[in-house]
């Protein structure tokens, strides 16, 4: 096993936004080994590949009259844009979308840093990687 | 139309929505009109406990800074007409007393919640 070999994880995800703590606690993860020095690699897969799409927009809430400033929503778009910024030199996150997944979806427009993938580029990264979290929906 | 509204599923998506959807819902419905309560079971009757903190939590450098409060949500639709009743059972399987639950809460035992269908018209279940 190769010393990037170590230092990377593969994360697999397949719940959509808004539906689960699945995806919450999947971007805890990958933020907390970007602190770590570990890269990671995403393989977004079905309901995942709306994690990010660009569209996403804050809304208010009626039920306790607040204003979409007041809720501060931070979409899951935005929370992986903040992990985009937090890789670098020694820790870097490369995420793929399942291309056809977003195809069946219109979910092709997302924010900058993910790219277009499919199984082949999952199936690299768990080459590439000590190990792999499959984090499927139930 | 009486409703009785079974929600079973707890934090599903809380954090991402900053709230629980079928209570966000709920307490739509009855702004709009609707004669509705809700019946808390399996996991869902710990949002009837009171004092949760889901803050803290920041991802990438974005802190989530209105957290779900869904104790202060489920005491909001009571002070907005609905009855909300949590299993006992299910309380005791998850070891929550009594005390550790925000005022107004209904508690029903298992074999009293076919009563409760009969009370209302209708039954939906999330």
């Amino acid at each position: 096993m190769t010393t990037s070999q170590e230092k990377t994880l593969t994360v697999a995800l397949m719940d959509p936004p808004y539906e689960s703590e699945a995806s919450t606690t999947a971007l805890r993860i990958i933020d907390a080994a970007l602190r770590k020095g570990i890269s990671v690699n995403v393989f977004a897969y079905e309901g995942a590949v709306n994690l990010t799409m660009k569209g996403q927009a804050a809304h208010p809430n009626p039920v306790k009259g607040t204003s979409a400033e007041e809720q501060d929503h931070p979409t899951t778009a935005r929370f992986i844009s903040g992990l985009f910024g937090m890789s670098g030199e020694a820790a870097k996150l490369d995420w793929a979308v399942c291309g056809l997944c977003a195809d069946e979806r219109g979910a092709g427009d997302w924010i900058e840093g993910p790219r277009r993938g499919s199984p082949g580029d999952f199936y690299k990264f768990t080459q590439e990687s000590v190990n792999t979290l499959i984090i499927g929906a139930r | 139309m009486s409703v009785l509204s079974i929600v079973e599923q707890a934090y599903r998506g809380t954090v991402e929505e900053q709230d629980d959807t079928i209570l966000w819902l709920s307490h739509m419905l009855k702004n709009a009109g609707a004669d509705l309560n809700i019946l808390l079971r399996s996991n869902a009757v710990n949002y009837a406990v009171k004092g949760q903190d889901a803050s803290g939590l920041t991802i990438g450098g974005v802190p989530l800074t209105v957290p779900p409060t869904i104790d202060k949500d489920v005491q909001a639709l009571i002070a907005a007409g609905v009855t909300v009743y949590a299993v006992q059972e299910d309380l005791e399987d998850l070891g929550v007393p009594q005390g550790d639950l925000i005022g107004g809460i209904q508690t029903v035992a298992r074999s009293g919640v076919a009563g409760l269908f009969d009370k209302h018209d209708t039954v939906w279940y999330w």
